[in-house]
């Protein structure tokens, strides 16, 4: 209870348990776990001192699934059961997946939901459930190395996801059992991990080039608080595509047909890859390809082949870092420092083409590959509580704006692009038949003018409107977007106050059902011990609930209640404090929200003098001299 | 919602209620607002809690983008004064004005033609946005007047603003397009 706990100056809470925290790059090729321990962030390792986890999962019909390079070493073997880059396919829909076909060499099938599922020995997966393989995999290493259950993760998303993909994201954390504190935007982990470090201030772009996504933001820096001032990217663009221009080129050279099996094509993949990286450090890299016939090709790749290949790819990240500076009001002389995020920024030719765009020298003293991670776990460590006294602060923006379909298929943009999160955007509608009770909105994400060329949110079944005649309803639909960039909408009749129902159609994604059955089905959660472990929950959020009450009302509870409001709150605790030694989980649930709706008042007007009491001392005649 | 949001965006962030805005001084005090409500303070706190936190953050966001932006701030004041806008039937008489408008339309048409797209494009957008800023001096010394009765002039400018910020976002959604189009 956070906000009962502001406490007085000098006036220290009680003694804080160090909350095991931590934060997760869940990456296209790699992803790795990082936590504070000793007031240093650092990545943690597995058993072989490994950091970074391959992001594969490979499945069997006998065996659960194996993650990591366990799983990598089947992908030539058994490509169609080895998922990689599966990042790729995150809130995606089945005809997104299709496009990308051509070089995902899975076998997908249509799932419910829109969304496409991906069809190997042990039956049918979908994106979210291979990613909750990857976060389970990174959670037992950090549970094992810390000592203990998180208590809670801050995941990073690329800064460009939209709605979709952030939400597949955290649905596939809570499928992994973990508690999401926050969704972080990769860039601005990176920044938090170099602002920190070097405790710069000013205005700095990050440049984050991974896997398969690339995302540039721009920052302002002051006193602690991160302020993004605009984002761009394109979440389909990444070192996968390097890797893939090269592996066309040596097939060609090879003259390997483009339409050879899964195996062949992943062996290639792993060769170009490994030449990309040999280029950054070499000018030239040999290269042998195994042909079907047993035949092999040999030759080389020089760098400046390599770069000729990728100079398309590279350039197509300056669009967004233009429109990015367009967006932030700044210019490329105002940028004070380059940070250079993502493995794929040791490519020689990205770092010489960035270093020419903002005419400044890229910072790469951090390992590119962690640096996400090590923001997310100093975030993770905040958020966790562990440091009351840091006052850093992330503010973030939504990266591409909200919309309605209206007449023509055309779109109404609700909240624009690089708005400042939370945000909140209420929009009237009305009826246009009499006596029309339902009504369907269409939200999509995008910046373009054409419904189709945006990408479908959800549709928005608004019911039990109350019959009137046309143009009379007026139903005012809320739009919430919150910290993490998820959107939640709401609506309310307004001529006569009715709440109307909202039944909410993901366009890709699974609905909160889905969500609860593979809870379920996931073995952790055995029905008796989800019972006792919701009873746990309760009685922690109980004693949590009435500590922070207690001490809230000791310090100021005199001051702003008065009597009579002061014996509803204190009844309400009582009954809370002799539930919470029962044994049913709702009981103490029920009496908490009992608590929560009488101390609501107490606690809006607590938040109230918390921000007179930071705008204290500034009277507006300070400045009228 | 809560008592003290239902003050006037100034009075939220102690400034004096004025189109002359001290930015900087908007700025920390916007900072120092978050800091105390923002939902990352509530990471842990109840539901109850977290709302109210996200509500407050929401009006403080939507407090500072009104004050920093000084078409929102213009139309803010002009609202608190009373002036009540007709956005439906808004529209200037200045023919030099509009003229410039259909010009600039006509260059965002031509975009695609010219040998640079996105040099020729950043051009117009520079262009537009250096009006807009004698549009903002304008605004600056029409309220600083403060003539009775200038609403209506103030209004006609605030219209013109309306323009560009129209012309703007148009010149980015071609800007998104073009990309779209070479990737």
């Amino acid at each position: 209870m956070a906000l009962l706990q502001i406490s007085e100056p000098g006036e220290s809470t009680a003694p804080h348990q160090h909350q095991l925290a931590v934060g997760i790059d869940l990456g296209t090729t790699n992803s790795l776990v990082a936590s504070v321990r000793s007031g240093i962030a650092e990545t943690l390792p597995n058993a072989e001192g490994v950091h970074l986890l391959p992001s594969v999962v490979h499945y069997s019909a006998e065996n659960e699934a194996v993650v990591g390079q366990a799983a990598l070493t089947f992908a030539q073997t058994d490509p169609l059961n080895t998922i990689a880059s599966v990042k790729r396919l995150m809130g995606r829909g089945v005809d997104d997946v299709k496009q990308a076909g051509g070089y995902l060499p899975y076998e997908f099938v249509p799932g419910s939901s829109g969304m496409p599922l991906l069809h190997t020995a042990a039956g049918d997966v979908s994106p979210v459930e291979v990613s909750a393989e990857i976060l389970r995999e990174l959670r037992m290493r950090a549970e094992q190395t810390l000592g203990g259950e998180l208590q809670g993760v801050v995941v990073t998303v690329p800064a460009y996801f939209d709605d979709a993909q952030r939400q597949a994201t955290k649905d596939a954390a809570r499928l992994a059992g973990l508690n999401v504190l926050r969704l972080l935007n990769e860039p601005t982990a990176a920044a938090v991990a170099y602002g920190l470090d070097k405790g710069s201030e000013g205005v700095i772009a990050v440049y984050d080039l991974g896997g398969g996504t690339f995302d540039i933001s721009i920052l302002r820096l002051n006193k602690g608080v991160f302020e993004v001032l605009s984002t761009a990217g394109d979440t389909a663009l990444g070192g996968d595509d390097m890797d893939r221009l090269v592996a066309d080129w040596l097939m060609q050279q090879a003259g390997i047909d483009a339409a050879a099996d899964h195996g062949r094509q992943r062996h290639v993949l792993q060769l170009a890859r490994a030449a990309k990286e040999a280029l950054s450090a070499e000018e030239v890299t040999d290269i042998t390809v195994s042909r079907d016939d047993g035949s092999a090709w040999s030759g080389s790749l020089s760098r400046d082949d390599f770069n000729s290949l990728i100079a398309p790819l590279v350039e197509k990240t300056l669009g967004p870092c233009r429109r990015a500076l367009r967006d932030a009001g700044i210019r490329a002389a105002g940028v004070q420092s380059v940070v250079m995020v993502g493995g794929s920024t040791r490519v020689p030719l990205v770092r010489d083409r960035i270093a020419e765009f903002f005419a400044a020298e890229p910072q790469v003293d951090l390992d590119p590959d962690k640096v996400v991670a090590i923001g997310a776990a100093i975030q993770a460590d905040i958020l966790a509580g562990n440091k009351p006294d840091d006052d850093m602060l992330l503010l973030d923006v939504i990266p591409l704006s909200l919309g309605l379909e209206t007449m023509g298929g055309l779109t109404e943009k609700v909240i624009h692009r690089n708005t400042t999160l939370p945000t909140a955007r209420a929009q009237e509608f009305t009826t246009f038949k009499d006596g029309q009770t339902a009504m369907s909105v269409h939200v999509v994400q995008g910046e373009r003018e054409l419904v189709d060329d945006c990408r479908s949110l959800a549709r928005f079944e608004l019911r039990d409107i109350p019959p009137m005649v046309a143009g009379a309803a007026r139903i005012r639909v809320t739009f919430q977007v919150d910290a993490d960039g998820l959107l939640n909408v709401t609506a309310e009749e307004q001529t006569q106050g009715v709440t109307s129902s909202i039944e909410v159609k993901p366009s890709y994604g699974l609905g909160d059902n889905e969500i609860e059955s593979m809870l379920r089905d996931s073995m952790e959660y055995a029905a008796a011990d989800k019972d006792a472990r919701r009873l746990r929950e309760e009685q922690v959020e109980a004693d949590r609930v009435l500590e922070a009450l207690q001490s809230a009302l000791a310090a100021d509870g005199d001051q702003l209640l008065d009597a009579q409001e002061r014996s509803v709150i204190d009844a309400a605790a009582a009954a809370l404090a002799e539930q919470r030694n029962g044994t049913d989980y709702r009981t103490i649930k029920q009496a908490i929200k009992v608590v929560e709706k009488a101390s609501s008042g107490y606690v809006e007007r607590r938040m109230n003098s918390s921000i007179r009491d930071a705008m204290a001392g500034h009277s507006v005649d300070e400045f009228e001299s | 919602m809560a008592a003290d949001l239902s003050t006037t965006h100034f009075e939220l962030f102690g400034l004096p209620q004025s189109f002359e805005v001290d930015t900087e001084q908007l700025d920390s005090r916007y900072r120092e607002l978050q800091r105390t409500v923002h939902p990352d303070r509530f990471a842990n706190a109840s539901d109850l809690e977290r709302r109210i936190s996200m509500q407050q953050a929401t009006q403080i966001n939507e407090g500072y983008q009104t004050l920093k932006d000084p078409l929102r701030r213009g139309r803010y004041l002009l609202e608190l004064g009373g002036y009540q806008f007709d956005d439906e039937h808004r529209t200037t008489s200045d023919a030099a004005f509009l003229m410039e408008q259909m010009e600039l339309r006509e260059l965002l048409s031509e975009v695609r033609e010219a040998e640079d797209a996105f040099a020729a494009l950043g051009k117009i957008m520079d262009r537009i946005d250096g009006d807009a800023a004698i549009l903002v001096a304008e605004l600056q010394r029409l309220f600083a007047e403060a003539v009775p009765g200038a609403s209506g002039q103030i209004a006609d400018a605030l219209t013109k603003m309306q323009f560009f910020r129209k012309l703007q976002q148009e010149a980015l959604e071609l800007e998104v397009t073009l990309e779209d189009e070479i990737g």
